[in-house]
């Protein structure tokens, strides 16, 4: 049986974990490398890692972060934010990555998500999808929309389209794995999109991670138990201790979900 | 000496240091059948479509001949992670059908989990069910949870070389063995403590 994956994500700017409510006001949680650490050591079932500046510079210095990274951990690092190119995604493999997570750049060229899956392979492409309610997303074919639509450009852009359809497109191309973040609840912590996850989890056959709107531990289990949602993220959560992952996983346990626990985290380290 | 194949089809980086994490003292990585020859054990990695792994591990030269002289000829261990695993059975049928090593009985077929709610890729930690005790399970037991990433599993294999299986939906091949060569379907490499002891076991294994 499938364990449940949680799921710390880190916002990586200037080189340092940075945490933000609705994708702004940006403040300094600390190193990258210290972070992954703890979080493996706690039982953190795989990490993200999102570059969320934009300069050439950073981007460049993001790889030597991503590979001091990957040298802390021995379970499964996604990195996103930024990834353009087929060159780009060897790059960050090469310096450790298991799994890259495609956004913006998918929007603008949806045909990047089928060469990448085709050249690296489906299981190393997740594609993150930005969601947002909107009043009325009808396409211009005149299709109705399903009322969630995806923004681009860490959530600043609308692009018109709509997120159940984007996921089918994505899951078509070769996604792998969305990960779907819902930017009305991010950074809220009064918990996950379920709406959202049930619409996307009845439209794809890929595994879906929940991002946005963790608060407390029932969350978690809520939005578990919605079938293809088989990954759940948070940030912000974890980075300020209001929930450790030990924790979190005794809870899920007591609630008779099977979950992955390793030895320090039995022993309450 | 351990040699880690590098044909240009696999995570390197993660296996080289969960290898040297392992207990590894000496690790070549690379692909010269003359250093090969020199090595010990032999580890396979892979990952990505079954046939564009095939591809790249043939176009280098004299690498499947001499793994296969110093493995099932001479009996040095060799074990394959996920599509290192896949390619050495008979036949794959990822995007048509590819003719694999057939170094074991066996296909490579898409996961068909019974129920439907089940996703696929099967991605994730989901318990090793061992099924034959090996010394490369030495302190590993059924229920260790271990990382999986895979849309296609080996089938029609001779259950005697089945060595452990996992549950999804059905049950899938998740790890087969015969005299010095084995796989694994999983990756030890991201698979933390469970992970690195298959790894250490596997650079004990004195088959």
């Amino acid at each position: 049986m499938l364990l449940p994956r949680i799921i710390p994500c880190l916002d990586v700017k200037d080189g340092r974990t940075v945490k933000g409510v609705q994708f702004e006001d940006l403040r300094d949680v600390g190193s990258p490398q210290e972070l992954a650490h703890r979080y493996e050591q706690q039982g953190a079932d795989e990490l993200v890692l999102l570059d969320i500046t934009a300069t050439l510079e950073a981007r460049a210095a993001m790889i030597s972060i991503v590979r001091e990274v990957a040298g802390e951990i021995f379970v499964p690092l996604t990195v996103g934010g930024g990834i353009d190119s087929l060159e780009r995604i060897e790059r960050l493999l090469r310096a450790g990555a298991d799994k890259v997570s495609l956004n913006s750049a998918a929007l603008k060229d949806p045909d990047l998500v089928s060469r990448a899956a085709k050249h690296f392979g489906t299981q190393c492409i997740t594609v993150a999808i930005d969601v947002k309610r909107v009043a009325d997303n009808k396409s211009s074919e005149g299709n109705d929309g399903s009322g969630f639509g995806v923004f681009s450009h860490g959530g600043t852009r609308a692009t018109g389209r709509d997120a159940i359809a984007w996921a089918k497109e994505a899951q078509a191309r070769g996604a792998g794995e969305l990960l779907a973040t819902s930017m009305d609840c991010d950074g809220r912590q009064q918990g996950f999109d379920r709406s959202l996850l049930v619409n996307l989890a009845e439209a794809v056959s890929v595994p879906i991670v929940a991002s946005g709107g963790a608060g407390e531990m029932k969350h978690f289990f809520e939005v578990l138990q919605i079938p293809r949602v088989t990954g759940a993220l948070a940030a912000s959560l974890f980075h300020d201790a209001q929930l450790s992952i030990p924790q979190l996983k005794s809870y899920l346990a007591e609630q008779g979900m099977k979950v992955r626990r390793t030895h320090k985290d039995e022993a309450g380290l | 000496m351990t040699a880690l194949i590098d044909y240009g089809c696999g995570n390197l980086h993660s296996a080289a240091r969960a290898l040297k994490a392992s207990g590894a003292r000496e690790l070549y990585v690379g692909a010269d059948p003359n250093i090969l020859r020199k090595a010990q054990r032999y580890v396979l990695p892979g990952v990505g479509a079954l046939g564009a792994c095939l591809e790249k591990l043939r176009a280098k030269e004299g690498l499947l001949e001499t793994l296969r002289e110093q493995t099932i000829g001479q009996g040095k261990p060799l074990l394959g992670i996920c599509v290192g695993m896949q390619m050495l059975v008979e036949q794959g049928f990822e995007h048509g059908r590819q003719d694999a090593l057939g170094w074991f009985k066996g296909a490579v077929r898409q996961i068909e989990p019974d129920d439907e709610s089940l996703p696929v890729p099967h991605m994730g930690w989901n318990a090793l069910d061992i099924l034959v005790p090996h010394p490369l399970f030495e302190g590993i037991e059924t229920g260790d949870p271990v990382y999986f990433v895979h849309s296609f599993a080996v089938t029609e294999n001779d259950p005697k070389t089945t060595l452990a299986q996992v549950h999804y939906g059905t049950s899938l091949v998740a790890a087969i063995g015969q005299g010095s060569i084995a796989g694994v379907q999983w990756h030890p490499e991201k698979s933390q403590r469970v992970g690195l002891r298959l790894l250490a076991n596997f650079l004990d294994w004195m088959p």
